[in-house]
């Protein structure tokens, strides 16, 4: 919206300030608690800077071991989910009249459904596969197809606006050159969608990542760092919370400065080209 | 354009992940070279569930008992926490976990028990049952000792903050309803222990099989729910230690870190009766370890590893050979080995039956959630939201109309 | 060609039932048993009834959450749009960032900013004004909400916002609106898909959460959310209570979609696959 008035006002300002404050302030109040040298655990009584709490972070073999598993659910579901997803997206982006209405309201459905619901319904099928087929218990397995299954419907949706921007006459172009359909598709079709598949891998890396309700009910006893962070908050809260918030979030923050520098000196390269 | 947005955000949560997992790689080598003479490490991994801050776990130079064992016998273990005997029951019921150690209390032993969920023991595997005294055993909730080996014992007392609360008033479950401390105080976040104390102001037993006596003790928490701060298991530790809340009842064995560390904290054992409560290690019958399950077992059973384990998590051992290492200021202290005269003003809690459980179950939502409620409500609410979409659809339909009119 | 989409598109549509259709069939299954015998019963329909309460609540607190979040998602959203463009998208980094903690640890950032003895009360007492009691209470709840959904709604409005052409404000300007009349007439009606789909984005989960409600609220704010984690896998258990909670929720929640839907562009619907 551009309607040539670019000043923002002393309110509009004090206005944005205050809902930074709103959204920052905790996240400030955690990083800097996670200094505080408190023998009670007290929460905002300030008595002196220590690093202990992240020595017993670093120590914390629980904690290791459930970043471990996050990072091995989010990646092996990314990956499932991409793939997946993206033969699926061609295949419903020929499809026609009610059968891709079915299949598009299937697709919406989990992204609609109240994630509980969801995560409920899904135990309750998990339950019952690991008594019929003797899996024993829940775990990594039903982490995993509940992660493929979530993140599927946004695979799908980030590549179908893609395929429907390709042009279809290269594809037909390349057939009519004798190239084998799957060929075809690898060497035409994939190309032009990546970007699609790209971002619908990354958002299904990063959705698993962060998920928790969903995993709650389905993690039988595996712990995933949402889940492990959950038990943390109902048990004698110590400070390693905060630590373990602050490192999350440098991390983070870090990585943003670089991405951010990155897309900078690209921008910069591509300038002069223009 | 949203979508974008918030990938590029997502993509760096990431990332940040990945940086993480390097972390652990990093840090294990050392830790392999200070445990040398470590058992060679068998690939089993077993997985316990017990309560939160129910264990030693190496924090300010205590035994780290689940990495000794492994130690020890190169099994691994996945540790995780339940809260709330019901919650673990309701894990296991729904088959949502295949656990090899559990830990639920006495009247949740004979439950499961009668529900066949427990896995006969066998002692054979965990010679060390031999140091757990004659009282412990043959209890009343595993009468003939074939399922469960005791883990810890205590009472469920208050807790309370001396600056603000008299020892006097702490002296009954009454002042859990006094309104001069609405917004102070704490409550169980379970049905039993909340019931038990209702039950025994009202002066019946926890064991009372009389419906009308569990609905007035209901009535008296929804009485008291206006002035409860919080319901709360493990919280209570910041809640009381900070002055956030003043009284709460909660286990005895807890005054270890409660009272030790907290000068305005202090302990007491209602007059009205408490409850006295037994945890007991058990092996569920989906275990597939559960050969190295006893052996888990029998490790916390030996006296060294009892009395390491009991000295920091502050709950009373049944072994006497493990109590005899203590310190007599904690053996002589009442909180942690009340006298006889204490124990006599107490009852434990038996199994209740499928259909009483389940009337407590829904007399403890209502409690939660302020009374009964009514059918009406809710079918006035689907109908309101089910009219609303019609009348909009109508609207629209008109509109519609009317516009292609013009 | 049949053929082929069946063969691309098929183990999909496998997946997709078996993993989504075939649980919520158990729910409905589930839903209409009873717990012992597994014969068909409507108790536990019937029983829902006991706890209205807990619906009322949860509606009531997810739709003053949406409310909160629409007031102050708005204005935001207007401003960011307005900002010089170079700005705007470090300004929108900034409002995600905090969307990237885990909103369990941001959730419980609040305990410790609300309690009675926590740092705000802290503040307002260093400066001499009276304590006010927050934390445990259905505000403390609601704002919970907000403070973890305002991004949801500040993201589609600020992308309806920025979209809108200068020059038609411009025309009506120049055709003699004034500032409301240009804000009523023009921009209000031109972000309403941002502001369906922002309203959609905070309630369903408003609705439905689970966690807020527990550690703000002080276990004494049961919402739907908590009820249905209670009888699963918390101190009551009973899945086909469960269930018939969890059905009667994705009922609501579906049709409030259909009403959301109802709001849209027609041209949006076209693209097939919104529900209803």
């Amino acid at each position: 919206m551009n309607t040539g008035k670019k000043k923002t006002g002393a309110l509009g300002r004090l206005y944005m300030a205050l809902i930074f404050l709103f959204l920052y302030a905790p996240i400030v109040v955690l990083i800097v608690f996670s200094f505080n040298d408190t023998k009670t655990m007290s929460r905002s009584v300030w008595s002196g800077f220590t690093f202990r709490w992240y020595a017993r972070l670093w120590e914390d073999s629980m904690i290791q071991q459930a970043v471990w598993n996050t990072l091995l659910i989010a990646v092996l579901s990314a990956l499932i989910a991409t793939v997946f997803g993206t033969v699926a997206a061609v295949g419903l982006y020929r499809m026609r009249g009610w059968r891709k209405k079915v299949m598009m309201n299937l697709t919406n459905f989990p992204m609609v459904n109240p994630e509980i619901v969801t995560g409920v319904s899904m135990m309750l099928l998990f339950v019952f596969m690991a008594q019929v087929f003797k899996l024993g218990s829940l775990g990594l397995w039903s982490i995993l197809i509940a992660h493929v299954t979530f993140c599927l419907p946004y695979v799908i949706l980030s590549v179908l606006p893609k395929l429907a921007q390709m042009d279809k006459n290269l594809y037909e172009a390349a057939q009519d050159l004798g190239c084998p359909p799957l060929q075809a598709f690898r060497k035409v079709v994939v190309p032009q969608i990546m970007p699609g598949i790209v971002t619908g891998m990354i958002m299904a890396f990063t959705l698993s990542i962060d998920d928790f309700v969903i995993t709650y009910f389905c993690s039988g006893t595996t712990q995933t760092l949402p889940i492990y962070i959950y038990s943390m908050t109902k048990r004698r809260v110590s400070p390693e919370i905060n630590a373990l918030s602050t490192v999350l979030f440098v991390v983070i923050l870090l990585l943003l400065v670089l991405t951010n520098l990155h897309g900078a000196k690209e921008k910069k390269k591509e300038a002069p080209a223009r | 354009m949203k979508q974008t947005k918030k990938c590029r955000a997502r993509r760096l949560g990431a990332a940040l992940l990945a940086l993480m997992l390097f972390v652990p790689v990093c840090a294990s080598p050392v830790q392999a070279e200070e445990t040398g003479k470590a058992a060679p490490d068998t690939g089993v991994v077993i997985n316990v569930y017990n309560w939160g801050e129910y264990i030693s776990n190496g924090v300010e130079g205590s035994m780290d008992v689940n990495a000794e064992f492994t130690r020890r016998t190169g099994i691994g273990v996945n540790y995780t926490t339940y809260d709330t005997n019901e919650a673990m029951y309701a894990k296991l019921a729904s088959g949502g976990g295949d656990y090899d150690i559990i830990v639920p209390s006495d009247y949740m032993v004979s439950r499961m028990i009668e529900e066949d969920m427990l896995a006969e023991l066998d002692f054979s595997n965990i010679p060390n049952f031999q140091y757990i005294d004659e009282t412990f055993r043959n209890p009343a909730y595993d009468p003939e000792n074939r399922y469960s080996v005791p883990y810890t014992w205590g009472l469920v007392g208050l807790f309370y903050n001396t600056d603000y609360v008299t020892k006097e008033e702490a002296q009954s479950w009454n002042v859990l309803w006094d309104e001069k401390y609405a917004g102070k105080i704490l409550m169980f976040d379970n049905s039993r222990d909340s019931f038990g104390i209702a039950m025994k102001l009202l002066g019946y037993s926890f064991n009372s099989t009389d419906l009308n006596e569990w609905q007035e003790a209901a009535d008296l928490l929804v009485q008291q729910a206006p002035l409860v701060q919080s319901y709360a298991m493990d919280q209570i530790f910041q809640k009381m230690e900070s002055g956030e809340a003043w009284i709460a009842p909660y286990y005895s064995g807890d005054a270890a870190i409660l009272i030790e560390e907290n000068d305005n904290i202090a302990f007491s054992v209602p007059k009205e009766g408490t409850n006295y409560f037994v945890d007991a290690l058990c092996i569920p019958k989906t275990s597939t370890h559960k050969a190295e399950a006893e052996a888990y077992i029998n490790f916390l059973c030996d006296p060294e590893i009892s009395y390491e384990n009991c000295s920091y998590i502050g709950y009373s051992t049944p072994e006497t050979a493990a109590k005899e290492m203590m310190d007599p200021s904690i053996t002589e202290s009442d909180v942690y080995y009340p006298s006889e005269e204490t124990l006599a003003n107490t009852e434990v809690y038996v199994n209740l039956g499928d259909d009483l459980n389940e009337t407590i179950d829904g007399l403890w939502a209502e409690v939660k959630m302020g009374g009964p409620g009514q059918v009406g409500e809710l079918i006035a609410i689907l109908v309101l939201f089910l009219a609303l979409y019609v009348g909009i659809v109508i609207h629209k339909r008109r509109r519609r109309k009317r516009e292609s009119a013009r | 060609m049949k053929r082929r989409h069946l063969l691309t598109s098929g183990p999909y549509l496998v997946w997709m039932v078996l993993f989504i259709v075939v649980p919520m069939a158990m729910v409905v299954w589930f839903a209409f048993t009873d717990n012992v015998t597994g014969a068909f019963t409507l108790e536990n329909i019937v029983r829902i009834g006991d706890y209205s309460n807990v619906f009322v609540r949860s509606i009531w607190l997810g739709a003053l959450a949406t409310v909160v979040c629409l007031v102050l998602g708005y204005p935001l959203a207007y401003l960011i749009a307005k900002i010089d463009p170079k700005y705007q998208n470090a300004i929108v980094l900034l409002i995600m960032l905090p969307m990237w903690m885990n909103f369990l640890l941001r959730t419980y950032a609040w305990m410790s900013l609300l309690e009675d003895n926590g740092l705000i009360n802290n503040f307002l007492a260093l400066l001499g004004l009276p304590r006010v009691h927050m934390i445990n209470t259905s505000g403390a709840v609601v704002m919970g909400m907000v403070y973890n959904y305002l991004p949801y709604m500040v993201l589609p409005l600020y992308s309806v916002l920025v979209k809108i052409d200068g020059s038609v404000i411009e025309a009506a300007q120049d055709l003699g609106a004034n500032r409301v009349q240009v804000f009523r007439r023009v921009i209000f009606p031109m972000s309403m898909p941002g502001i369906m789909s922002g309203i959609t984005m905070v309630f369903v989960p408003s609705v439905s959460t689970f966690i807020i409600s527990k550690m703000l609220g002080g276990g004494g704010n049961l919402l739907i959310g908590d009820l249905i984690e209670m009888e699963f896998l918390g101190n009551s258990y009973n899945p086909n209570l469960g269930s018939a909670i969890s059905l009667v929720l994705m009922v609501l929640i579906l049709i409030s979609m259909g009403i959301m839907n109802q709001f849209r562009d027609e041209q949006e619907e076209d693209g097939g696959g919104v529900l209803f």
